[in-house]
Order: C-alpha cells, then structure tokens, then sequence
C-alpha cells in the first residue's frame, strides 16, 4: 500500500483535486475539514473510483489550540500533507470591517502555518514526509485592491521557505505552490482571463509532480514566473500609483 | 460564451452556469426562463445549448455507490464514461452499451438514450437504466423507472433533456473477463455482400461495417465488416493473461489546427478511403483488439473534428426500417458517391428491435456519415434527408445540427404526442435547447 496523503481544506476545489490526482495513484487519503460529515459523498466518490481507503477528520484551521488534537485523532501520520487552506474575503470590506480583515489574515496564515509546523515536527521525527503548502502570487508584492490577502500569503509563503531549509537536512521536503489565477468557487464570477487561469486538475497535477520530483517553489502556469518578475521590479514610486 | 457542439456549427451565444449542489440547480431554474442540461459537449449540433442558461453538468459527478454481485452502479449525471471504465473494468466490469466515445457523461448518454455496436443483441442504453432521478420544473425530484413514473421515464430516455435534468441513474455494468476483444475482420466488395455479413453475424455481440463512401459502380457500398465479442481470458496469449485489464499505452495524437479547406477533396478523401479498405484486407481474419482501440479509436486523436477545418462539419445519422434499407442504403450511397462529398468513412450497422417514446434506434439499419459545411454539402444533406423519408427512416438527433422541423415531422410520427407531453407537463416551457426551438419541439 502507498503511503497516505493529508488534505487540508479537502472541500474546496484545488483541494478536492488534489485528493483525486493523489487517490488515481493509489494513495490512501485523510480528507480534512470543517463539518468533514458533509463529504461523506466525495469519501465514497473517492473509494468507488480508485479503490484507495478514505477517511473524513474534523478541522478547523482558524481553531489552531485544536490541531495538535486533530494530528492526535489521525489514524496514521500521513507521508504527504497538503493545505489548500485559504480565504480571500473583501479587500474592501476588510478595509473597514476588522474582523474580517483578521479572519483573512488568519485564514492564509496562522492557521495553514500552524498546522503545517505541527506536522512538520513530526515529520523530522519521523525523518520522512512533504509538505506542500498553497500559497499565491499575490503575496510576491502588496497590491492596493488585495494586500489584506496578499500579505498574509507573504507571510506564509515566507514561512514555507523558512521551513524548507530548516527541515532540508532532516528528510522532509516542503513545496511552495503559487497558483496564479485559478477557476474555483472562490473566483467566480471574476472576469479571469483564460490564458492565465488554471483548472483546479491542473494545479493538483502540478502538485503531484512538484512532491514526486522534490521540487521547491512552483508556479502552475510558467507565464506567472515573468508576469511577477515584472510586478517585482516595478519601482515602488511608479507601483504606488497604479492600481492593481 | 460562443458554445457549439462537437461538430463545431452552429455556434451560440450562451450563458453557461456551473452548479456544484442540487440547491444552485433549483436557483438556477427558478431564476431562469428556461434551461437545458449538458454534459461534454459530444452531442454534434446544438442539443445541449440554450443561449439564456446552459447547465454544465460535469461538477455533480460523484459515483455514489456499487454493487459488486449485480455489477449495478450508482452516480451522479455528470460522471464521465471513462472514469466509469477506468474505475471498473480493472474489477471486471464494462458498460452494457456504448458509443463511439468515452468522453461522453452519463446523464448525456441516458438523454441521447446512445446505442452501441450491439443494439441488435442489447438494444440501446436504457436497457441497463434501472432509474433515474430527474429534477422537474419546479426544481423537485422524482425517481423513475420503468415502473413508477413510467411517463417521465419513457419520455426522458432519449427526450435530449427536455423533460427535465437528469441528476443520477442507477445503470448495470457488464461482467467481463478482460479487457480484450476477439475481432473477426471481413472484407465485403460491396454493400449487398456487407450486409449479407451483418445479417450472418447474429451470434456477435457487436457487428458494424465501415464503409468506403466514395466508391462507385460495383464497389458501391464497398465495406470492412467488424465483428467483435468480449475475449475470455483462455483467449489471451499467456504474457496476457496474468494482467487481462491491463492494455497497452498508447501514444496520444492530436490534430493541433483546424486544416484548410483544401486538404479535404474528393481525391484526398478516395484515396485515404481506397487505403483503408486495403488496409482491411490485408488484415482479415480473427485478431486481439483492446477495448480502447476497439469502442474508441477516433478519441485516440484529440481535437479529431478540426480535421473538418473552421467552419466545423455537419453528421449526418439516419436508421431505415429493415424491409426498405438496401433499397434506402443504395439510394443514399450513391447519392454520396455521385456528389464526390463524403466522409473519410461511414458507418453502417444493424440495430435490432425497438420501439420506445423518442429513442433513435428502430430495427432496421443505420448509417452515419460527416460533411464539411459547405453550400454543395447543405444541398447534398437535403437529398440525403428526402431520401431517408421516402424509406420510412428517421434521424438521430444527438448528431443533428441542421435538420428543419418539417423533416423531422415527416420522419417520425412520435414528434406530436413528444410535443403534446412537452406542453402538458411543463418541460416545454422549462426545458429549452437551440434544437428543440429549431425543430419545435
């Protein structure tokens, strides 16, 4: 049997995706979520199409004084974790409403890097595992109309490169992914252009090649690499009065 | 979006919704002054398109459950036929019935009610429909069969989603052996002597001719027989048969641009047809087949359709009765042959007995054949149409891009009690595609 991957925020669809490129290979998969009840329906989805065991784990990745409890309840540590773990809220609205502008922060950062440094403990234990986290472009440079979002994704994205030399030597590999754009529940209704956006089976087949080839910071459609090339090396006095 | 089926014309201007719970499928049809269901986009014309709300259907795609000791399986409308193969066949089990592609959805099979190579010994898809919930016009839900709501069932095998959405069926798989067919080749001179063949091969599960369109004179109808049936796994070579679901890879083909209008002419067309035939003759007699090549060899080449250039291409499907077909084949090849128009191949094959509320099939023959849209093309489709009339035959709408409402009246008397049902259930005002405003349905 091959080992077992790890989905947290399993509803959403990159991370739905995931657990389908990851299960079509035979893996195992522990699906996680709020209310994990309800995907009780993609559980058997999951075991009827590809025959692999699936198991449904309660998380909540804002209640992070819970997570050493949920790694606790897993019924194996899993060789691959993957958080797809993320809100993008209302720049605007969380301009005004506080609260949401913290639930964003939280969202992209706290609780994916929280969990995420938990298992990766136990993954140098272990002294085996990776662990791929779903960051995004928009964390390269603080941008007016999402920097709310964007700056908790820096700071993910940043943890994610700490974490990956701390643990380079120690057996465990951690992935950066940088989607771009991407046509989920979370960007409907954006007027995307189609060039630039990706297919949630596109970024879960970037992520399964990024794990099996060890690869570092990913970017799941090349254009994106030169696109924020350009946006960093915009100068801030000319980058503060465009509106982007 | 600019929406078109698989042969690429007409295209629409569509609003294209993507649902991913039954609750945002009953907003949408609450919000809408009409809809239609559509899953890959296979059907050739423009069933699946309503330019005020098209349903992609491909989100609500879970299989719900199996059972192992009656091969019955259990899945949401927009579950892909070839997840259900790779899901299943390596535990022994394939579809009852299939068309010629695996890119096709469930719910898109059950409302084309699609026929196989094997219509004569199975029938067509509903024989391995157990039941079907369908979401009505005010967005509820009923369960039918063919013994409760035995109306709504009837009408929506083969109502091209016009009388409702199909949100899950229960359908039987087949137990089989391996993953290999025994095919029997045989090279026929001409259509008599194909057809001859095709009556001959009753004890087959699955039988169809393709034919050299183009040929004339003797050669008219000049053909390569295929016989096929599920290979037992005593039939495998001994390397084979530890593994008999495993087949082999094959390279992926695509055809990257759409070819010029030039590339496909009468000489071009006659020689890769006079080629195949070759081809065919050359390889008669028993042979291995996977099931991939076997059910599915135009999906070996993506994007196959822009072979047919820009402005897309027209198929052309009719099934004539069995007392009148060689008389109605003849007239229709001939027809085909003399306009020098044809396809790089038709086919032919032999449906066996069925006389359902709108499904194609009828026992009979039934032939198949592409065209590039041009004007003489258009006017060669017309001949084929009146032709396929005057022999009591009838057209199969999943191909239909073009077809007048007054052809499809002529050709198949069910059209009006369709029609009146339409009317007295509510689907007609519901459930709308481009087709059915052309055809009036």
């Amino acid at each position: 049997m091959k080992p077992s991957v790890l989905i947290l925020g399993a509803r959403s669809d990159v991370g739905n995706a995931v657990a389908h490129k990851f299960a079509a290979l035979g893996h195992p998969i522990q699906l996680a979520a709020r209310q994990s009840e309800t995907l009780d329906a993609e559980k058997t989805n999951l075991q009827l199409r590809y025959g692999v065991p699936v198991t449904l784990h309660e998380f909540d990745a804002l209640l992070t004084e819970t997570h050493a409890q949920f790694l606790a309840m897993l019924p194996e540590l899993p060789e691959v974790a993957v958080s797809v773990v993320g809100l993008m809220g209302s720049q605007e609205r969380s301009e005004r409403d506080q609260l949401l502008a913290s639930c964003i922060m939280r969202s992209n950062y706290e609780g994916p890097a929280n969990i995420l440094a938990l298992l990766a403990n136990r993954f140098e234990e272990r002294g085996s595992g990776t662990l791929v986290g779903l960051s995004s472009v928009a964390g390269a440079r603080g941008r007016a109309t999402n920097y709310v979002y964007g700056s908790a994704k820096a700071g993910f994205t940043a943890f994610l490169s700490g974490l990956r030399s701390r643990l380079a030597k120690r057996g465990v590999h951690v992935v950066t992914v940088l989607p771009g754009y991407v046509a989920t529940k979370m960007s409907e209704g954006m007027n995307l252009p189609a060039r630039l956006t990706a297919q949630p089976s596109e970024v879960a087949e970037s992520i399964v090649v990024a794990v099996e080839r060890k690869k570092n910071v990913i970017y799941v459609r090349p254009v994106w690499r030169m696109i924020m090339l350009i946006i960093r090396l915009i100068p801030e006095r000319l980058f503060k009065r465009v509106r982007m | 979006m600019k929406l078109s089926g698989w042969g690429r014309s007409p295209l629409v201007n569509a609003q294209v919704y993507v649902p991913r719970d039954l609750e945002a499928l009953q907003k949408l049809l609450a919000s809408k002054p009409s809809v239609i269901a559509r899953g890959c986009g296979r059907a050739y014309g423009d069933s699946a398109i309503n330019s005020s709300a098209t349903i992609d259907m491909r989100r609500l795609n879970r299989m719900l459950a199996f059972d192992p000791k009656t091969g019955q399986l259990i899945a949401e409308a927009g579950v892909v036929l070839c997840d259900i193969i790779a899901a299943f066949l390596p535990r022994g089990w394939f579809p009852m019935v299939t068309p010629g592609t695996k890119f096709v959805t469930l719910g898109g099979m059950i409302a084309a009610d699609v026929h196989g190579k094997n219509h004569r010994k199975h029938g067509s898809f509903r024989g391995c429909v157990d039941w079907i919930d369908v979401m009505g016009p005010d967005g509820s839900i009923q369960r039918c069969s063919s013994k409760s709501h035995v109306e709504l069932f009837e009408h929506t095998l083969g109502g091209m989603g016009l009388t409702g959405i199909i949100l899950r069926a229960a359908v039987r798989l087949r137990a089989v052996e391996t993953g290999w067919i025994r095919q029997t080749t045989i090279p026929a001179p001409n259509l008599k002597s194909a057809m001859t063949a095709l009556e001959r091969a009753q004890d087959s599960t699955y039988s169809v001719a393709w034919i050299d369109c183009l040929a004339t004179g003797e050669n008219l109808g000049r053909s390569l027989v295929f016989l096929g049936d599920h290979a037992n796994a005593s039939d495998l070579p001994t390397y084979r048969s530890l593994h008999p679901f495993a087949t082999p890879a094959k390279r992926k083909l695509s055809v990257p641009f759409n070819f010029p209008c030039f590339a496909l002419n009468r000489f071009s067309l006659r020689a890769f047809n006079a080629l195949y035939y070759r081809i065919g003759v050359w390889n008669r007699g028993q042979q291995l087949v996977d099931w991939d090549s076997y059910f599915y060899p135009l999906d070996a080449v993506a994007d196959w359709h822009r072979i047919y250039g820009r402005k897309g291409f027209a198929q052309f499907q009719c099934a004539i009765p069995i007392k009148r077909s060689e008389e109605g084949l003849s007239a229709l090849l001939q027809t085909v042959a003399k306009a020098g128009a044809g396809s790089f191949l038709a086919v032919l094959k032999r449906f066996g007995p069925q006389e359902s509320r709108f499904s194609f099939p009828m026992e009979g023959y039934s032939l198949a054949l592409d065209f590039p849209i041009t004007t003489k093309t258009s006017h060669l489709l017309a001949n084929l149409d009146r032709i396929t009339i005057e022999h009591g035959g009838r057209f199969y709408l999943a191909k239909d891009s073009r077809m007048s409402a007054e052809t499809l009246r002529a050709s198949d008397g069910r059209v009006a009690s369709f029609v009146r049902m339409r009317a007295k259930s509510g689907w007609k005002s519901s459930f709308q595609s481009a087709q059915a405003e052309r055809l009036v349905l």
